[in-house]
């Protein structure tokens, strides 16, 4: 039974193409057949984060409109076999998307893969719309500051209203995915808590992806921060995150880097 | 000669109604004037010597003519069982005849001075003022009684039922419950009553009641209630983070409201036009 997951968050910066990624090559990696769909059509970036823009040739758009076929536009990631990309177009705008064409792509892809992952673009308009149109669940990605929240906030009532379960009047799924949390200056009180960005968003909490430079390290080379570094601590927070999508129980941690004695010393003198 | 015998008959019309006005006018304010009024100086050499009426040299007094539209009531015989039925009339809609303009229409009937006058009065006894009377003899136009009218035309129909009969019972206020949180960009409009909320409204998030607004988690949106006209009104919640508060069009944003309110459980009203605060801790 395939799974439609749509990646959100309203706000642009959040991480929601870094967290597809993640994700995505964290469910392959676990023997999934996963398909990552880039819905950010004009602005694309998934293809670099995967490392495979050297190798688009049809793209979302050319199968939404008939143009190519799907086993043309899906490309397989080099590392790890059951991962596919389905690249958006970059030369076109959102509304070269027709739900018509969305429905037919996510149809087809449902009998090839267990899971396919949208990666929403920014916004609430067309674009992002679509991107949840026909998901059975969503992961929505905040950072801990208010106006990613109050934005994460908006897209769970589109989340409820605009889908195509919620106007049928089944319920949708929706987890949280914290990302760029820094627990020393939650701690200081320089942003959000878990607990308040819980308390304010109503929603079960799928994982806390700490902040780390291995998330621009990875994406630089073009590979999902899973893959590029497993024993990194957001890799262990996605791996964590992505086992709880699989419905495994796995106590909510926040990883934290290794630090020798003298990284510590220096990271309080940077601090 | 055709243009000889139209124009007398367009004078008369004019005439007519200015006459009228006049009559009205000159009845309430007690002075007399020609509908020629003219400012003596006006007056050529030649003409000097005709009677002008005397005014003093002020300005001109103007008048215009006007037609309005009036209820005209058609009293059938017997008067006095047909005032009975107005009585009824008004037992069931009092206030019907307040304010509008009535004519008493006696076209036709047999109305000697005698009837129209106790007539006359059994409106006066009933607080009901006349603007005039229509068809009636000139001749027995006296002081006390309206001015007579005539030349009335019939005007658009006026629905004449009863105002308090027509009036459907208010429905019953109802109270809407809403059990999920109300999330940032989403608006709940009520107009019926009450909204209740199991959860919290985000910020960005209104819900506009016509009665209260009960929030069982943190009220961080706006909270509009009494929003229809209802100073009674109230807002109650878990937690007191809002960006505005407005009772009855009477509103105050997060910057106008005391820190000491502030994340607390707290119940707002209006007393003399201002939104007060309290806490329930």
């Amino acid at each position: 039974m395939a799974e439609v997951m749509v990646v959100t968050s309203g706000k642009g910066g959040v991480g929601k193409t870094t967290s597809t990624a993640a994700l995505g090559a964290a469910l392959a990696q676990a023997g999934q057949n996963v398909a990552v769909v880039d819905f950010d059509v004009g602005l694309r970036n998934l293809d670099l984060i995967m490392g495979a823009e050297r190798r688009v040739v049809y793209d979302l758009i050319n199968v939404a409109n008939g143009e190519a076929r799907l086993n043309q536009a899906l490309i397989r990631d080099k590392r790890i076999d059951t991962l596919y990309l389905l690249p958006a177009s970059q030369t076109r705008d959102k509304d070269a998307l027709t739900e018509e064409g969305v429905k037919r792509v996510i149809d087809e892809l449902r009998g090839r893969f267990d899971w396919i992952i949208c990666d929403s673009p920014a916004g609430i308009e067309r674009g992002a719309q679509l991107a949840m149109r026909f998901a059975d669940l969503a992961v929505v990605i905040a950072n801990p500051e208010v106006s990613s929240v109050r934005d994460s906030d908006r897209i769970i009532g589109l989340l409820d209203a605009k889908t195509l379960r919620a106007e049928n009047g089944e319920t949708m799924e929706k987890h949280l995915l914290l990302t760029r949390y820094d627990a020393q200056r939650a701690g200081r009180g320089e942003m959000l808590s878990v607990e308040d960005v819980l308390e304010i968003l109503s929603i079960p909490l799928l994982g806390i992806i700490p902040e780390s430079d291995e998330v621009l390290r990875a994406s630089n080379v073009g590979s999902p921060v899973t893959l590029n570094n497993a024993q990194s601590a957001p890799a262990r927070a996605y791996l964590d995150a992505a086992k709880r999508l699989r419905g495994e129980d796995v106590p909510m941690i926040i990883p934290s880097q290794k630090k020798g004695l003298l990284d510590r010393l220096f990271a309080r003198r940077a601090a | 000669m055709k243009q000889a015998s139209a124009r007398p008959r367009l004078c008369g019309k004019l005439n007519g109604k200015l006459l009228k006005t006049y009559r009205i006018l000159s009845k309430i304010f007690g002075f007399k004037a020609s509908l020629t009024t003219r400012r003596p100086d006006w007056d050529t050499p030649s003409k000097a010597s005709q009677p002008v009426i005397q005014t003093p040299p002020t300005r001109a007094i103007r008048f215009r003519g006007r037609s309005f539209q009036a209820l005209a009531l058609c009293p059938e015989a017997p008067f006095d069982d047909w005032l009975k039925d107005v009585d009824a009339w008004l037992e069931r809609s009092p206030g019907f005849f307040g304010g509008k303009p009535l004519v008493l229409d006696v076209t036709g009937r047999e109305c000697n001075a005698e009837a129209l006058s106790h007539l006359v009065k059994a409106f006066a006894a009933r607080d009901i003022r006349l603007l005039g009377v229509e068809g009636a003899d000139a001749a027995l136009a006296r002081a006390e009684l309206p001015p007579f009218l005539s030349a009335g035309k019939a005007a658009n129909f006026i629905d004449m039922a009863p105002v308090v009969a027509a009036a459907p019972e208010p429905p019953a206020p109802q109270g809407l419950i809403i059990e999920a949180p109300v999330r940032s960009g989403q608006s709940i409009v009520h107009p019926e009553g009450d909204v209740t909320i199991i959860g919290s409204i985000g910020s960005g998030a209104e819900v506009i009641a016509g009665g209260s607004i009960h929030v069982y988690g943190a009220l961080r949106g706006r909270a509009l209630a009494g929003a229809y006209g209802n100073p009674r009104a109230r807002i109650f919640c878990r937690k007191l983070e809002c960006e505005l508060l407005a009772i009855d069009g009477l509103y105050k944003v997060a910057d106008e409201i005391d820190a000491e309110w502030r994340k607390k459980p707290a119940m707002a009203w209006l007393e003399n036009d201002s939104v007060k605060i309290k806490s329930f801790d």
